[in-house]
């Protein structure tokens, strides 16, 4: 949703120079004794979806809320629209939308006016600020809430609400902690859309989300976070390709085919009742077990970015 | 600079306008008790309590208390705003993370939470002047002045509030000043007798110390219309000094609170 002004503005900008939005080099914070976020180093670029995947307490919150020059780094450097965040945070903050992780809206005001106060703080003009609006509560699909008080939406209305928030001052920067918590699938597909539909429009967006589907359809890129710490960057499908190979072996877990896959030597992880193993030649690798191991039952699947995302990060659960 | 002095901009009257908003999207709520309360005191105190009591420092009791009930409701109006409303903007509500995530900074946003508690001490007083008028207990035009005096009563006491609401771990423990230090205060500031009838030393305390005793001289000199100069000008002054300090003491505190 960029106004015509801002999107003309902008895009020369980007085509001159296609210098990183967001430039973030050995990123530290430490609540006191805690590091939450532990030397981290990665740039964004103009229109792309970044994403910041990881465990509970993985220190992706806490990396947006130093982009949103909310939390002062520990350490490190880091900048937006190559301003550095200590020195310039409301230059910096006129030009993001945010959507937190905790919703936020205000209880004392309906739909529209949530949208009416929030352009206030940014000087937007009253009657420019009632337009934006009503495109914005149609955009979401949320024209017939507009004078609806906060209590009365329910949880996937309020997430598209602060999403509208979020636009309100046509951000050059979406930062997006967990848009789609808490939603049921048609309220996530939607979110999708229209997600892919700002994506379309050049925006620039980082988000983090638990839902890893979301992330493999969303993302150019992507980070993997581990206790303060990047495991891994790249894009999605060269991620998948390099840890699980294309296509994953999962057989059923029995004595008999552990025996069997240590004998051919070939790389494998249990899970419960399930094994699964990893080969460049994963359909060869099944036949051999079906022939050879007398599986329940075995089959070959793609890889996804979960496999990844447990492949790296363990299966234990997170604090 | 900015970094180490809580310095706030021009962006504080969003919040202003953010609470005045709510306020007057409510305003039947919030317009009954200003006119209610001090019916309620002059009939009671004034009049009822007042026959017995009769002249104080040649005065008639009903005038005596009539620039109380105006300082009295300066401090409660400002006080309970920053102090339980604050708390719930800020914690419950997370309205303060929500703002501070456009151009306002915290210092904006906590500077307008105080310009607005100011505010409603400026409304509610005017209110209760209104019907103290009409009882024809406060001298005119003097009393005019209290108006914009409550706005920087109410600055004041915004400002002591913000600091016990940026120290406070939960909204129950903001009971402790509530309880300890306002209701105290609402009764040993030369509020409902003379500072005089009270042993030396607490006289001496009570003028050195406390925020509502100032308050009440400088409200009683504008509605008596008689003013001890000294006394006045040294309560003027208090007020002032402390004013300016904890605007920006509080303002401090609640950074060091919620900017981590
Ligand atoms: N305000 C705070 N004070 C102290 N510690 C904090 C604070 N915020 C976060 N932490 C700690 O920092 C670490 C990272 O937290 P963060 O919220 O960034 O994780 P996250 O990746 O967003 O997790 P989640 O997926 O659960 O949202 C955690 O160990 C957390 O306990
Ligand atoms: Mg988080």
């Amino acid at each position: 949703m960029q106004g015509s002004e801002e999107t003309t503005e902008g895009k020369r900008g980007d085509n001159r120079i296609r210098s990183p939005i967001i430039r973030a080099r050995d990123l530290v914070k430490n609540y006191g004794n805690v590091r939450a976020v532990d030397t981290i180093s990665f740039e964004v670029m103009p229109g792309e979806v970044f994403g910041f995947l990881g465990p509970n307490g993985a220190g992706k919150t806490t990396t947006m809320r130093m982009i949103q020059c909310v939390s002062p780094p520990t350490a490190g450097f880091l900048s937006v629209f190559g301003l550095d965040v200590k020195d310039h945070p409301a230059g910096i903050k006129r030009w993001l939308g945010v959507v937190p992780q905790e919703t936020n809206l205000d209880p004392d005001f309906s739909c529209r006016e949530n949208l009416l106060v929030y352009a206030r703080y940014f000087d937007i003009p009253a009657r420019e600020a009632q337009k934006r609006a009503d495109e914005l509560l149609a955009f979401m699909q949320l024209t017939e809430k507009a004078d609806v008080p906060i209590d009365g939406l329910s949880g996937g209305m309020k997430r598209r609400l602060i999403l509208a928030r979020a636009l309100i001052n046509n951000p050059r920067l979406l930062i997006l902690d967990e848009p789609t918590i808490g939603l049921d699938p048609q309220a996530r597909h939607m979110m999708w859309e229209k997600l892919k539909a700002l994506q379309a429009m050049g925006n620039t967006i980082i988000l983090t989300t638990h839902y890893l589907e979301e992330a493999e359809r969303l993302c150019d890129r992507l980070v993997i976070m581990d206790a303060g710490r990047v495991l891994v960057e790249g894009r999605p499908a060269d991620l998948v390709r390099r840890y699980t190979g294309d296509e994953i072996v999962e057989s059923e877990n029995s004595p008999q085919v552990l025996a069997c896959l240590q004998e051919m030597g070939c790389r494998y992880e249990v899970h419960g009742d399930m094994v699964q193993a990893f080969s460049d030649q994963p359909r060869v690798l099944a036949r051999r077990i079906l022939e050879t191991c007398n599986p329940g039952r075995v089959f070959v699947r793609r890889g996804t970015l979960e496999d990844v995302f447990l492949t790296l990060t363990g299966r234990e659960l997170r604090e | 600079m900015r970094r180490f002095f809580p310095m706030p901009t021009r962006l504080a009257w969003k919040v202003w306008q953010r609470n005045r908003d709510v306020f007057f999207k409510t305003y039947l709520v919030n317009f009954l008790p200003p006119f209610v309360e001090p019916v309620l005191y002059l009939l009671a105190l004034g009049y009822g309590l007042g026959l017995f009591v009769g002249e104080i420092d040649g005065v008639p009791y009903v005038s005596f208390i009539a620039p109380a009930l105006l300082a009295i409701s300066m401090m409660n109006s400002s006080f309970f705003e920053c102090t339980y409303s604050s708390f719930v903007r800020m914690y419950y509500q997370k309205a303060y993370d929500a703002m501070v995530a456009t151009p306002l900074s915290i210092e904006d946003v906590i500077a307008g939470e105080l310009l607005w508690g100011a505010t409603r001490s400026l409304i509610y007083t005017t209110a209760m002047l209104v019907v103290l008028i009409a009882f024809g207990v406060v001298a005119l035009p003097s009393s005019l002045l209290v108006i914009p005096f409550s706005f920087l009563a109410g600055l004041l006491f915004s400002g002591i509030a913000m600091c016990f609401t940026a120290i406070s771990p939960s909204i129950d423990t903001l009971n402790y000043p509530a309880f300890l230090f306002i209701t105290p205060m609402f009764l040993f500031s030369g509020t409902f007798f003379p500072l005089s009838v009270l042993p030396g030393p607490i006289q001496v305390f009570a003028m050195a110390v406390l925020p509502l005793a100032q308050v009440v001289t400088v409200s009683r000199s504008f509605t008596l219309a008689s003013v001890s100069l000294p006394l006045f000008l040294y309560s003027i002054a208090w007020i002032a000094v402390v004013c300016t300090v904890l605007f920006f003491v509080s303002i401090y505190l609640m950074r060091r609170r919620l900017v981590v």
